[in-house]
């Protein structure tokens, strides 16, 4: 393991490497693409990327909580929340690459 | 929405790219985050969300079926976590 974490940058370096757009360009790319999943998934559309996985909006009904401090009851709300289910190929892929 | 789809929506914007290097492009951004949580390392993209690697500790599982103990090796898998932007977006706060 690297342990390294990648930004939007190295997202950019490999659309520039693929396709040899400015680096401009492909930074641009890159936030149109995280801009149309996020938009779809704010009107609560699924996104489902093929061989990549799938991301789902689930509802979650309001309930009771408590704050594990003072142990007062506090409500919270009824609220949408995004969930990501990997798909076969990367899980195969995350364990293979990681296995020691 | 599905990945030929958001590929349409990138050519749709960008008219003076070949479809099939919108199609090179976006795979690209996939295959790069794999690739990443392949090497074990995170991807973490402000306002979206942050793609890392978990690790499950081995475990003595049971066959559901017989009741058999099986070993399970420890594993890693993928895991999501929504940025703060979109968690927010989804709520209608932002």
């Amino acid at each position: 393991m690297s342990d390294k974490t990648l930004t939007r940058m190295d997202l950019s370096e490999a659309v520039f490497r693929e396709v040899g757009l400015s680096r401009n360009d492909s930074a641009q790319l890159v936030e149109s693409v995280l801009a149309h999943m996020s938009d779809s998934l704010v009107k609560g559309e699924q996104v489902k990327i093929s061989s990549f996985g799938t991301f789902s909006v689930r509802e979650k009904a309001a309930r009771v909580g408590r704050n594990p401090k003072t142990g007062q009851e506090v409500p919270i709300n009824p609220r949408r929340v995004l969930t990501f289910r990997p798909s076969h190929l990367m899980k195969d892929r995350v364990a293979a690459g990681n296995k020691k | 929405m599905i990945r030929s789809e958001l590929i349409q929506k990138i050519a749709d914007e960008n008219p003076h790219l070949y479809q099939r290097d919108v199609e090179r492009i976006v795979n690209s951004i996939f295959e790069e985050i794999t690739d990443a949580m392949a090497r074990g390392d995170r991807v973490e993209l402000r306002g979206f969300g942050a793609f890392s690697v978990k690790q499950r500790d081995a475990r003595t599982g049971r066959n559901p079926r017989t009741g058999e103990s099986v070993a399970v090796e420890e594993k890693h898998v993928p895991f999501f976590k929504t940025g703060k932007l979109l968690r927010d977006r989804l709520n209608g706060k932002a």
